[in-house]
């Protein structure tokens, strides 16, 4: 600290440009060029109805004769130019993309928060209050990880598939679909918290916190949560990758979002059909948006694990 | 003689189960083992006096802090409390709210008793506001200005973070949580040992002030004979968990009876050097 005690105190924005935090993003490029291309992929997706040429989720915008137009390329019976192309049923691809993207990355972002909100809970109380219940909740956990994430969500996907009724599915899809990503991600988050929680709820001021009687929880939510909360934001940004890949396999695999609605996964899959075909571009564009989108969250969040523990140095 | 004792400890002991893990207990054929931190320790402190728990580390005068202000249960004894029942072995510690208000403490650590994510304004805030001492916002931000004054802050240093602040600062931060209950009692687990030689003199001259002052009752526990007679009005030496000697400052320092008494005086190196010279 360069100011003595009884000068005025720095504005918030003061302190966040002279932190080092934001000395070293401004030192790295490739976390630069990551969070660029996150940032943009985001911004389009939240605009999707003001950027993309057209509604794909709207039928009676597409015209069965488009289909199949090649990128850049007249059709040949309608004249119509799509930058993307078309895929089989005459839909522009870009727009399909754009909409696409803002599937994928909404159920990314939910099902992260969700995931963050179980994981987080859990191992406050692990750590927190110990005995039984952290054992319980540990031993759980320990089995979910002898489980391949992508299997924990198609079990519970198909779980929660059976209880809904038939005709909600569609509409409950995607909800179903953050469930079961967020439900088979809690793990590190809890395992994480309850290690610092260990830590934490040892030092003095948890104790100073008893001895004026707050309870449990209020120690747990005020005292303890935003000392641990700062290992859970890195995570938060490498479980967001691997949720939007889980995400796409899911839909890749037909079990996730629904052809009416289709995320980058559901393009993938449509796409691969034509792939042999000689319709490369249903497959590609899709494919590299969400290669594009995945590896640049993963990126940021190494950066950001590198960045905020300089043990790993 | 009136009994004028504040705080009144009877036959306090206090064991910690170090056993290992009952598979490995198992496969060894070994039974458990129990640490006996603290044996059948008896004192009372005189209202508006200090006494003091001196003792090498591991002699268990931090747990008996800790069993006093409720962090740590008793196995045994009892702890009467400005003439109210704390603990004792039949219907354990008392869950009255008026009564903990009445203790603090002071940590040792003046790097970890301060929560880094609050600003000191909210810190010294959350007792008044947990016990429901003042009620209204403005009555509560002038008690704020009032603790920092108490300890030689400064009213601005209630929008800073704990970090922004030296260790003997941070110390009087801790001093004014612990004075912002208005408590009659405050434990000092080795308030200054953290800190260094210079700055040792002025927190204890503040404990000291603020004993004249507002009445209060220290339990000071230390390792530090230096430290320990200019605080005390009595002292009591602890080894292995038991009260061995027990005297004032004076005629423990003049004549100790224990050898321990006078080990613990030689590892303080300005002490013995005082003697020498």
């Amino acid at each position: 600290m360069t100011h003595s005690p009884h000068t005025a105190p720095p504005t918030r924005l003061q302190r966040v440009l002279a932190s080092d935090f934001v000395f070293d993003f401004t030192r790295a490029p490739l976390a630069i060029l990551a969070a660029a291309v996150v940032a943009f992929l985001f911004l389009v997706a939240i605009l999707a109805p003001a950027v993309a040429p057209t509604n794909p989720f709207d039928p009676a915008s597409l015209n069965l004769m488009n289909g199949f137009t090649p990128p850049m390329t007249d059709n040949m019976f309608t004249g119509e130019r799509f930058v993307m192309g078309t895929d089989d049923q005459g839909r522009d691809l870009l727009s399909a993309i754009i909409y696409g993207l803002r599937v994928s990355l909404f159920v990314g972002v939910m099902s992260v928060l969700l995931a963050m909100g179980i994981g987080v809970s859990l191992g406050l109380v692990a750590g927190y209050v110990g005995g039984w219940l952290d054992n319980l909740i540990m031993r759980i956990a320990d089995i979910q990880l002898t489980f391949p994430s992508i299997l924990i969500a198609m079990l519970i996907f198909g779980v929660l598939r059976g209880i809904i009724p038939p005709d909600l599915r569609d509409e409950m899809a995607i909800f179903v679909l953050i469930a079961a990503i967020g439900l088979s991600e809690w793990v590190p988050f809890a395992r994480t918290v309850r290690a610092t929680t260990l830590v934490e709820k040892e030092k003095e001021y948890v104790q100073a916190a008893r001895l004026i009687g707050l309870r449990r929880g209020q120690i747990m939510w005020r005292h303890i949560l935003p000392n641990v909360i700062g290992p859970v934001l890195v995570i938060a940004t490498i479980t967001l990758a691997l949720a939007i890949i889980a995400e796409a396999t899911l839909s890749f695999l037909g079990v996730g979002a629904p052809p009416t609605e289709p995320s980058l996964g559901t393009l993938i899959r449509i796409g691969q059909d034509y792939l042999f075909s000689g319709e490369w571009w249903i497959l590609t564009f899709p494919a590299v948006t969400l290669l594009a989108l995945a590896l640049s969250v993963n990126l940021l969040g190494d950066w950001l694990k590198d960045t905020l523990n300089p043990r790993l140095r | 003689m009136p009994d004028d004792s504040y705080l009144t400890v009877t036959g306090l002991s206090r064991h910690f189960d170090i056993s290992e893990p009952w598979l490995a207990r198992l496969v060894s054929g070994r039974g458990g083992r129990l640490l006996t931190a603290v044996d059948d320790v008896s004192f009372s402190i005189a209202k508006g006096r200090t006494y003091a728990l001196v003792g090498e580390s591991g002699s268990g005068k931090s747990t008996i802090a800790r069993m006093i202000v409720g962090l740590e249960r008793p196995d045994s004894g009892t702890i009467r409390i400005d003439g109210q029942t704390a603990f004792d072995p039949v219907s354990g510690p008392t869950q009255d709210s008026s009564l903990r208000q009445k203790l603090q403490m002071v940590f040792q650590s003046p790097y970890s008793s301060l929560n880094p994510r609050w600003r000191v304004g909210d810190i010294l805030m959350e007792p008044i506001r947990a016990f429901g001492l003042i009620s209204e916002e403005t009555a509560q931000q002038r008690r704020v200005q009032e603790l920092l004054d108490q300890v030689g802050l400064s009213a601005p240093d209630a929008d800073r973070f704990p970090h922004e602040f030296s260790g003997g600062q941070r110390q009087r931060i801790s001093i004014a949580r612990a004075l912002a209950s208005n408590p009659h009692f405050i434990v000092c687990d080795e308030p200054t040992s953290a800190l260094d030689v210079s700055v040792q003199a002025q927190v204890l001259n503040l404990l000291k002030q603020l004993q004249r002052d507002l009445q209060l009752t220290y339990l000071f526990i230390s390792h530090d004979m230096a430290v320990v007679r200019v605080m005390a009005h009595r002292i009591g030496v602890l080894k292995d968990g038991r009260l061995v000697e027990e005297n004032e400052p004076g005629a423990l320092i003049e004549s100790p009876r224990e050898p321990y008494t006078r080990m613990l005086m030689d590892s303080t190196p300005r002490f013995a050097g005082g003697m020498a010279g």
